[in-house]
């Protein structure tokens, strides 16, 4: 069986919304990082797949995807030194119990 | 000779002395300000006279017509080509008169103060004011616009009030103060009125252009009416009460006896020989219009003149304070001024104009004697009383001449000034009003009384208990304006006044008429004699005088109880009728309306607040949500 774009959709749709899963339910600020990427991985793979399948003969796509993994690494590596500091202080990583910043 | 040169330092000198002594004088110059003041205003006389000259003897008749000039004038708002609000100087002859008047005054006020007020600790600070003052007065005389007037209107209402409460921490002058500001802004409110009206009616301020346009005989301007009178009667009214507020006219003159507060010499200057005949001079100014519009107005101006004249010289022979008989008496004396003016026409018949004129003039040198010699008495005794004076003729040889000669003035003895004057004004109202006349004549005989009982209350009746004459008479600095104005009350009278100030710049022939005389002064040797009767000596009469017309004499020495009426209008009237709802107004339904907004702004936060929990993942849930939401009304809801 030919892999159509449509199986590539479905695949990354499914990703998208583990990711979003993950997102909402993990209480580990560790793991909704994961979920995030999870969900940048989906987007990644939704360029590539229109870029091979609509346009092949342009690149855009692919720059695209270069771009976003870069962004994703300096965003983790921002979102690990939050979640450390945040474990100096609170001596926990839960996001549950983070909730000063309210009225 | 241009007068353009000079002209504009006559009231700049006063200013830059106002400046230099409100700015440095307290901390730098404390001991010289009254000198510096002085020079500056010497210098600032010296020019005055010197326009006068000019004026009047060498360029500022043309065909025999005294001209209106404007050596300056410089346009300050432009609204439209027609319409502005300039800065400018007009020299005719009852600015110039005036600018002599002031300055001189202001002069021999300056150094009266010299020696009156030495060792007062704010010094600088009263010299600086006394330059303010000047500076406003001579640029109000000297005004070339109606709008430049009411600012230089303001100016001295302000400098008075300064003065007026200069002894700031005695509760009384601060009163005193803040009534003489509030009624006289309240008079302003209706002048302001008065001169928009006319500013809009004639399309300009400039005196000489309003003058042409609304008083011209084929006027071509259509003025509407207003209640059955023309809106130019009601401009000339409105700018009157204006003029009646500032000059202390009935019913707006309850400033004036509390305003003796202040320093004797401010009020010499203010309250007598200056400021108040603002309103005259204001009335003066716009004659033409006043008196060619053949409005109603003049009328006003004559009856509230002739009443206020009858009523101040009635209140001033029961009053014991020796500055309030003063001030009452020179309220009376103003309303000699406005009734002068009212009965008068313009052109041929306006003697009462030139007779107005002129008794402002002498009556300026008079009041002021009568005022510092007052002044010198309180720095004598330390007391306003009657009751505390006596006998001072031998302790104050000077000051008894003086007072003399001045009380003779104004009680129209000849050849004294305003023997003069008030016999033009006299016969000014014995050829058109008969009413007023005979108030004119009435006034007359008492002010005759009332002087002569302050003259020899002070210098004769008994002896006054001094308790140790520890300095005499006063300083030089005292004296000197004492025998130059007690001088000029015995001069001033002889100038031909008619050939210089008159109401179409012409000259007027002043007929002086003995046998016309012969009533008004035996009237006021009536006067005189009756007061040498009942004061010269300490009886008893005085009292059972008193006790035989009761009532009267009551109600006159409460000043027929204005004050009271004043004070049931405004405590009664005006604030509980209007000022009570509109604060009910204000508490309730003002901010009743913003507590309102504000309190349903709290509510409705209240409520909502509990969206911002703090829960990262809360967050993310809205902010999913909110797409999800977007998307699907742009893809189902949108088109």
């Amino acid at each position: 069986m030919e892999i159509t774009l449509y199986h590539i959709l479905f695949l990354s749709t499914a990703l998208f919304f583990i990711g979003i899963y993950g997102l909402f339910t993990r209480r580990n600020m560790i793991t909704m990082l994961m979920a995030i990427e999870l969900i940048l991985n989906s987007v990644n793979i939704n360029f590539v797949a229109f870029n091979k399948y609509l346009y092949p003969e342009n690149l855009d796509g692919v720059f695209f995807v270069i771009f976003i993994i870069a962004i994703a690494a300096a965003e983790a590596a921002v979102a690990i030194a939050i979640i450390i500091n945040l474990y100096r202080s609170h001596k926990t990583i839960d996001v549950e119990s983070t909730e000063e910043m309210k009225f | 000779m241009n007068y353009s040169n000079y002209i504009a330092w006559i009231p700049l000198l006063p200013l830059a002395g106002f400046l230099i002594l409100g700015l440095f004088g307290r901390n730098y110059l404390k001991n010289s300000s009254g000198i510096i003041a002085t020079i500056l205003l010497l210098a600032s006389t010296v020019l005055s006279f010197f326009a006068a000259y000019n004026y009047f003897f060498i360029d500022g008749k043309i065909d025999g017509i005294y001209q209106s000039l404007k050596p300056v004038n410089y346009a300050w708002l432009k609204f439209t080509d027609t319409l502005s609000i300039d800065m400018g100087i007009t020299l005719d002859p009852i600015s110039v008169m005036m600018i002599v008047v002031v300055s001189f005054i202001s002069l021999m006020v300056h150094i009266f103060s010299l020696g009156y007020m030495k060792g007062e600790e704010r010094f600088s600070t009263y010299y600086s004011f006394l330059q303010l003052f000047t500076f406003s007065m001579l640029g109000l005389v000297l005004s070339s616009n109606l709008f430049q007037l009411y600012i230089f209107w303001e100016l001295v209402g302000v400098s008075s009030f300064l003065l007026i409460g200069y002894y700031y921490d005695k509760p009384s002058a601060v009163a005193a103060s803040k009534k003489a500001f509030i009624v006289t802004r309240f008079a302003d409110l209706f002048f302001l009125i008065g001169i928009l009206i006319l500013g809009f009616t004639a399309n300009t301020f400039d005196f000489n252009t309003l003058i042409q346009s609304l008083s011209a005989e084929n006027s071509t301007i259509v003025a509407g009416s207003f209640l059955g009178t023309s809106i130019i009667t009601w401009g000339l009214t409105l700018i009157f009460i204006g003029g009646a507020g500032k000059s202390a006219m009935f019913p707006l003159h309850i400033w004036l006896p509390d305003a003796m507060e202040g320093p004797t010499p401010v009020s010499a200057l203010i309250h007598a020989a200056t400021m108040v005949v603002a309103g005259v001079f204001l009335v003066a100014r716009l004659f033409p219009v006043f008196a060619i519009t053949d409005s109603g107005a003049l009328e006003i101006v004559a009856y509230v003149g002739a009443f206020s004249a009858l009523f101040a010289a009635i209140i001033a022979c029961t009053q014991t304070d020796i500055k309030r008989v003063l001030a009452y008496s020179t309220m009376s004396q103003i309303g000699y001024m406005m009734f002068a003016l009212g009965i008068s026409n313009y052109g041929e018949d306006g003697a009462g104009y030139t007779a107005g004129m002129f008794h402002l003039f002498t009556h300026a040198f008079f009041k002021s004697c009568l005022f510092l010699c007052a002044g010198a008495v309180i720095h004598f005794i330390h007391s306003n009383e009657m009751k505390d004076m006596g006998g001072l003729r031998k302790y104050m040889p000077i000051t008894n001449v003086a007072f003399l000669f001045a009380c003779l003035a104004i009680a129209g003895a000849p050849p004294f000034a305003g023997f003069f004057s008030k016999e033009s004004i006299l016969h000014a109202a014995y050829e058109s009003n008969m009413l007023i006349f005979i108030i004119a004549l009435i006034t007359s005989a008492l002010t005759a009384f009332y002087v002569f009982r302050l003259y020899f209350s002070i210098f004769w009746n008994k002896e006054a208990h001094l308790h140790e004459i520890h300095h005499g008479e006063g300083t030089w600095t005292m004296k000197i304006p004492l025998i130059i104005l007690g001088a000029l009350s015995l001069l001033a009278g002889f100038i031909p006044f008619g050939n210089y100030v008159s109401s179409d710049g012409k000259i007027m022939h002043g007929h002086l008429d003995i046998l016309f005389s012969i009533t008004p002064v035996l009237l006021s040797v009536a006067g005189i004699a009756y007061a040498g009767y009942l004061y010269i000596k300490q009886t008893d009469r005085p009292q059972k005088i008193a006790t035989a017309i009761g009532g009267i004499y009551t109600a006159a020495y409460k000043k027929f109880y204005i004050d009271e009426v004043y004070i049931f209008i405004t405590e009664k009237i005006i604030f509980n009728l209007i000022g009570r709802p509109a604060a009910w107004i204000d508490k309730n339904i003002v901010d009743g309306f913003m507590n309102l907004i504000g309190n349903t702004t709290t509510k409705i936060s209240n409520a909502i607040k509990g969206l911002q929990s703090g829960k990262v993942q809360g967050y993310a849930l809205y902010f999913f949500g909110g797409v999800v939401g977007l998307i699907l009304i742009f893809e189902y809801l949108w088109n």
